[in-house]
């Protein structure tokens, strides 16, 4: 729908409502359509079809971060990972395509960069991440001249990384930094790591992966990276951990670390990250200037009341990863907490949900951990469920087979 | 021109759908985690899934298989680890939620 029809037809919804006095609909707003704000607004429909739902979100289509790495190997493509959000329409979903760029709370709006202030009952704000770019000295110039990528959204920083591997010469050094923890996706460095080393292994045996670790050790299903690191990829792939990018010199295609400078002919370059910018200026921000603090029954605000935080921007729980499954998992809390609250009754007492992970480690075999986190009153917080949870027995293609299925069922789960 | 538009909040709110009893809701909200591997109410979305489809199968053997699970009596790459997470009482109400969908 174009954004002048939607006005059209929410403005005449909300007219019709006062001119026969019928009472009229809760509108849940929903700014982000990526795993956790596409399921929120999928799922308040689903549960309460009585209840608007008008999602905002800048682009045309959800372009997935799991299974990027593997467009990087050639083994994915764009076209797969991509999905467009009619799915949603079909739910009843009104999809703008705008970004959000204010949130009045007193008011109760939100504004949209093209003009125009829309009324919510309930807000939720699923913003994903924005980049730290001033903590890497020189990185957003060397960013915007195409010489050093992240490529930690899947988009068009994808389909460049992409051409960068493709056109590196035989011989040539790729260099990966990552950034300390909490980032999005703890495995997805050392994924994208196995990734590039496959792709350089097949098609530039002479080339060298360097990977480049803030933290001091891989973050995320270390044994099993490792393992696989030196069944494939001896020669190929080397690992440092402590390793952390303070600057990057596009001239001289070199990384500073502390204590050390490094050229590499393509340097992709994760930088640190926080809550994306609709939650700093609309002031949810809690900790540390990065990350927004939650109530884990209802993933409403503990800054700002009627405005529910899902996804990589929240302060995680303990040992909860920021990952697609649990983003999609915090937007079922939400939507479930929202339906009560609209109907003046307090959200579930105990929510739980569970997390499971993919990495590919090679073009058929994946490794995966899983978690499982329960509402705990006394800390009140999600907290891994004891015994639960755990990571594969070792990679596998048949963990591979059950990691495809995880992406193809997630993203029907957030969007169709 | 300006475009700003002040679009009025609904002052009173109505939840046409009659409230599901809550033992339905609880069953609802945990088995709704499942849906990123089972899909969407345990329907399979997706060709070539490794997948059967939750929805619609008896309680009792949803119940069981998830125990059986749980206890190490049934072998598997991940359930094993999840269903450690969970209750009998959860257990029994994530069974009930799917038994109850339409396959």
């Amino acid at each position: 729908m174009k954004r002048r029809d939607f006005l059209k037809t929410v403005g005449a919804l909300s007219l019709a409502g006062c001119a026969s006095a019928m009472p009229s609909r809760a509108r849940v707003v929903v700014v982000g359509g990526g795993f956790g704000g596409a399921t929120a607004a999928k799922y308040i429909r689903m549960w309460a079809p009585s209840v608007d739902v008008v999602l905002v979100e800048r682009e045309s289509a959800f372009v997935s971060c799991p299974i990027s790495n593997l467009v990087l190997a050639g083994y994915s493509s764009m076209p797969e990972i991509s999905h467009g959000y009619d799915g949603l329409r079909r739910h009843g979903v009104q999809v703008v395509q705008d970004d959000a760029i204010a949130v009045d709370a007193q008011k109760k709006t939100v504004r949209l960069a093209r003009g125009g202030d829309i009324a919510y009952e309930r807000l939720i704000v699923s913003p994903g991440i924005d980049f730290s770019f001033a903590d890497i000295e020189g990185y957003e110039a060397a960013m915007q001249a195409g010489r050093v990528l992240h490529a930690w959204k899947a988009g068009e920083q994808t389909v460049a990384l992409r051409r960068q591997l493709e056109d590196l010469r035989d011989g040539g050094v790729v260099v990966l930094s990552i950034p300390l923890a909490p980032y999005r996706c703890p495995p997805g460095p050392y994924e994208r790591a196995s990734m590039i080393a496959a792709y350089l292994k097949q098609a530039k045996p002479r080339s060298k992966l360097l990977v480049l670790d803030a933290n001091p050790d891989v973050t995320s299903k270390g044994p099993l990276f490792k393992k696989a690191w030196s069944d494939l990829y001896q020669g190929v792939l080397e690992y440092r951990g402590n390793a952390k990018a303070v600057g990057v010199d596009a001239r001289s295609m070199t990384v500073k670390l502390e204590v050390e400078d490094v050229r590499g002919d393509l340097l992709n370059v994760v930088p640190p990250q926080r809550a994306g910018n609709i939650a700093m200026s609309a002031g949810l921000i809690t900790h540390n200037n990065r990350w927004c603090d939650v109530d884990w029954r209802s993933m409403e605000s503990k800054k700002v009341p009627g405005v529910h935080v899902l996804g990589d921007a929240t302060l995680s729980a303990p040992l909860m990863p920021k990952s697609g499954s649990m983003a999609n998992n915090h937007a079922k809390i939400a939507a479930a907490a929202i339906i009560e609250q609209l109907s003046g009754r307090p959200p579930q007492p105990e929510p739980q949900i569970l997390n499971t992970c993919y990495s590919f480690v090679s073009q058929k075999e994946a490794i995966r951990v899983s978690s499982v986190h329960r509402w705990d009153a006394k800390d009140a917080t999600l907290k891994p469920v004891a015994g639960s949870g755990g990571v594969s027995a070792a990679r596998s293609e048949a963990e591979g087979t059950f990691a495809w299925n995880w992406a193809r069922t997630i993203w029907s789960d957030t969007l169709s | 021109m300006s475009t700003t538009l002040a679009w009025t909040t609904a002052a009173l709110v109505c939840i046409a759908a009659t409230p599901a009893a809550a033992q339905d809701v609880a069953g609802r909200n945990l088995a709704a985690s499942c849906a990123i591997c089972h899909g969407t109410d345990g329907r399979i979305a997706t060709k070539d899934s490794p997948l059967i489809p939750l929805a619609g199968l008896p309680k009792d053997h949803i119940a069981t298989q998830l125990r059986a699970f749980r206890d190490g009596k049934r072998p598997a790459t991940v359930m094993h680890q999840i269903a450690k997470g969970y209750t009998d009482p959860q257990i029994d109400a994530i069974a009930a939620w799917f038994a109850a969908q339409k396959r």
